[in-house]
């Protein structure tokens, strides 16, 4: 994979002279074999050095943008072939296409609904990312216009999928400088494709039939002067394309130059239902960016959920804000219950809190974002905690009884809790999911 | 230029497991590779799909989901027949009502209902106790006895109780979930202890408690991940199949459970509340899933075509 500290310290000037920080040469090939120093941080290294390191030190993936400002889509830089070896880097874009075949009002619309795709979970917003405008009509005017249309409607960035070299140009003159995604170049025009994508300095797809035939035309691109690529193995069906993303990723890792680039995946399965499927497999399978032909936000939200899920870092979990969440419409009479801020265990009570239909108010307590018992065997989960968070949340002032449901897996802080809070402590089930029948039996403001 | 296929050599399979008797039985497990990787190793069988029935009648599932059994939902034996037709590899029977909040049907009327069941359709059957470990101990031994020689799958054994259920599997032929709380360790050491009592390891299927698509998927698919890869590199503690009983995670979700009213944003609650439990069950299968508990038919169907598609050859 990368470099060895040896080898790297082979390239320094080895003066020791220490404007790098560090106390040597050797000091510093280290760090940066270890991915803590990067070459800049030497004033004093060759060009020729630069040129030997830079190439070898560079991700396995190269980085790639698309879009200008806000919306801006960052794809690249992955490390791993599974999450738990570190993390993924960068989620999946979700593209959504829009075809010039519609009327100018519909693509507005069409566009409009893309917009709308933002969901809230766990306290964030997420969304899908960009908008496909795809040449079915065959027709470059209308491409341009449809693309037009496109760019006054959304502030996301757009693909624009033709491999005709007078729509792309065309459509160029009129968005190129909010660096959309050419889609792209193939065996045919890469020539001339890869000159507008260095024109306007925007990424492109290179298209291969296969994975050889990718290979090929990524060294021809490359050999232009041109590497900001995105894949494209020509494979649709779901089993290929899994097969072609796995090589792909491998191939990367392996230091295989010319798959050294973010993918993207082509939704293209008729039955509606099928297609997120495959889509998922392709989230869930290092796809860079996935192309849907659905804006229906049934089918949508399964994937961004999906996507946050796959592309949370494992070594850190998601933590929601400690404060008092209201679940339904609570009164004063209505129970309290004491959890912690890791988000798995806040939706995992919150859902059962729902699901007993009796509103509630949740007190998740900040343990760092850990589970209920990690967050006891770690001392972030303590009756001080619990009992800080009954005095300074306000939770007194919006329940007139004084009783507080602790889950079952803490039983033995009840004692303390108690003294400390002086709330009554009720201990609840231990998992979540009794909530509803201990309500039942116990509860009673 | 060519590009030379990357292919994995690992050193060890996933164990299979024999579900049933002949001539209705269900194989899952051996494989060879990370799933549907045809092109670095051998997939022999394709995931199995089952969907679940309870032994009293359920109260808090949706309206889309109940209608899919209308009629049937208070008599198991007929649940059974409904999710046979519906094409299930197998049928789930959760024995819910033993749980003390419940019924607290005892040991034997639970015993006797499974052989109800299973005389009744040509599917093995999956049996599940109500989740208390020391009443599902009771439960599960005598169901073994009551369905003895029929090799069917019971569960979930855990720390606590799998010693009696094992016992009882040992002796009246069946195989064992072994569950264990999202911990490869602890996943790990309870196949070590089961298989310490003589049960074979290919009779064990492992439960890493799965969550839901959005409700902790990530940490079920990870450790099933490397539970699949502990298995290809050699460690036979870990080379058990895997069980995804994600229907009853799935539909416990406000995804799936919101109406359309309620969640306009969300579109069209039976679509989405499909493609919750589709979805989660694909993610599941990238990971490693051999055995999937569904609840709805048409999640069911969907599945099933979509592992069609992955069991096609990609082989270069
Ligand atoms: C994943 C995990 C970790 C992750 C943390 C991930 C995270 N964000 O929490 C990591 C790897 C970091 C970790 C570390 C440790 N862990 Co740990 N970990 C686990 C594991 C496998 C799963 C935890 C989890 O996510 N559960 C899922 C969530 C949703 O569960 P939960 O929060 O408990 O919530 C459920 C219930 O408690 C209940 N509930 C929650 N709130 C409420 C509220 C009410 C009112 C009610 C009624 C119910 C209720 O419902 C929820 C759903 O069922 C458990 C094993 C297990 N059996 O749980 C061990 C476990 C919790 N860890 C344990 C230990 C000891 C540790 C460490 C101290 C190990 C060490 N020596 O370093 C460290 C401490 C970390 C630190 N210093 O910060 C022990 C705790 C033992 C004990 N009983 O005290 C466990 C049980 C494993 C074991 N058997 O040894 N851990
Ligand atoms: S700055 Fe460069 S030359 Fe000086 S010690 Fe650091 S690595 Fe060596």
């Amino acid at each position: 994979m990368g470099l060895t500290g040896l080898e790297i310290f082979k390239q320094l000037p080895k003066t020791n002279c220490k404007d790098c920080g560090h106390p040597t040469c050797l000091a510093f090939a280290m760090a940066m074999a270890a991915g803590k120093a990067g070459l800049d941080q030497c004033p004093h290294v060759s060009e020729a050095a630069k040129e030997a390191l830079g190439a070898a030190s560079a991700p396995p993936v190269a980085l790639v943008k698309i879009g200008t400002g806000e919306k801006e889509l960052t794809l690249g830089n992955e490390t791993v072939l599974f999450r738990h070896d570190k993390r993924f880097e960068h989620p999946t874009g979700i593209a959504i296409t829009v075809s010039d075949t519609a009327g100018e009002e519909e693509i507005a619309a069409r566009v409009g609904q893309i917009n709308k795709l933002v969901f809230d979970r766990v306290g964030q917003l997420h969304s899908v990312n960009v908008v496909a405008v795809t040449n079915d009509s065959g027709d470059a005017d209308k491409f341009v216009a449809a693309v037009k249309v496109a760019a006054e409607n959304t502030a996301y960035p757009l693909i624009l999928i033709t491999e005709d070299m007078v729509a792309m140009e065309k459509a160029l003159e009129v968005v190129g400088s909010k660096k959309p995604l050419l889609c792209g170049a193939t065996a045919a025009n890469y020539e001339g494709m890869t000159a507008l994508a260095k024109k306007y300095e925007a990424p492109m797809v290179v298209k291969g039939a296969d994975l050889n035939g990718l290979a090929e035309l990524v060294e021809k691109v490359v050999a232009l002067g041109y590497k900001q690529l995105i894949l494209d193995s020509g494979a649709r069906e779901v089993h290929k394309v899994l097969a072609d993303q796995t090589q792909i990723r491998r191939q990367a890792l392996k230091r295989f130059r010319p798959f050294g680039y973010p993918t993207i995946t082509f939704v293209t399965n008729e039955d509606p239902i099928q297609a997120v499927a495959d889509a998922a497999v392709y989230i869930c399978k290092y796809a860079g960016i996935v192309v849907l032909q659905t804006a229906d936000p049934a089918d949508i939200l399964p994937l961004i959920t999906l996507r946050l899920n796959i592309y949370t870092d494992p070594q850190k979990p998601i933590a929601v804000e400690s404060k008092i969440y209201e679940i339904g419409n609570p009164g004063p009479d209505s129970p309290v219950y004491i959890t912690t801020n890791f988000s798995l265990t806040y939706f995992c009570v919150a859902g059962d809190v729902e699901a007993s239909r009796v509103p509630g108010y949740i007190l998740p307590v900040d343990t760092d974002g850990i589970s209920v018992l990690t967050g006891w065997a770690a001392g972030k989960f303590t009756a001080e905690k619990i009992a800080e968070m009954l005095k300074n949340s306000g939770i007194a002032e919006k329940v007139s009884h004084r009783k507080v449901i602790i889950p079952g897996g803490v039983a033995v802080l009840s004692g303390k809790l108690q003294e400390l809070s002086g709330w009554e402590v009720l201990v609840g089930p231990r998992e979540s999911a009794g909530i509803p029948s201990f309500l039942k039996q116990r509860w009673n403001a | 230029m060519a590009v030379t296929i990357a292919k994995e050599r690992w050193t060890n399979k996933v164990a299979e497991v024999v579900l049933g008797t002949e001539p209705n039985i269900v194989k899952i497990g051996g494989e060879s590779t990370l799933p549907f990787l045809h092109f670095e190793g051998e997939m022999p069988n394709r995931p199995a799909v089952a969907l679940e029935v309870w032994d009293m009648e359920p109260t808090n599932w949706p309206e889309i989901l109940t209608s899919a059994y209308a009629g049937v939902l208070n008599d198991p034996v007929a649940w059974a027949k409904k999710c046979v037709e519906y094409g299930a590899d197998l049928v789930c029977l959760t024995m819910v009502s033993a749980h003390p909040d419940n019924k607290n049907t005892s040991p034997e009327e639970c015993a006797q209902v499974a052989k109800a069941v299973a005389d009744a359709v040509n599917v093995p059957l999956i049996i599940l106790g109500c989740g208390i470990e020391e009443k599902d101990a009771q439960v599960l031994e005598k169901v073994a006895e009551n369905l003895s020689g029929r090799n069917f799958l019971l569960g979930c054994a855990t720390q606590e109780n799998y010693k009696t259920i094992t016992a009882a599997c040992i002796v009246h032929g069946h195989n064992i979930i072994a569950s264990s709380p999202l911990d490869i360790n602890l996943e790990k050491q309870l196949n070590i202890l089961i298989t310490e009592m003589n049960l074979a390891a290919n009779r064990i299927i492992i439960d890493p408690s799965v969550g839901a698509l959005g409700y902790g998927i990530e940490y079920a698919y990870s450790i099933m991940e490397r539970t699949r890869i502990g298995a290809l590199t050699g460690d036979k503690m870990m080379a058990m199949p895997v069980i995804c009983l994600l229907g009853q995670e799935v539909w416990k979700t406000k995804e799936a459970k919101s109406t359309t009213e309620e969640a306009p944003e969300w579109g069209n609650q039976e679509r989405r509340a499909i493609l919750w439990e589709v979805t989660t069950a694909v993610a599941f299968a990238q990971a490693g899933g051999s055995l999937f508990v569904m609840r709805h038919p048409e999640s069911l169907k969907q599945f099933r075509a979509h592992i069609d598609k992955l069991m096609q050859s990609n082989t270069y």
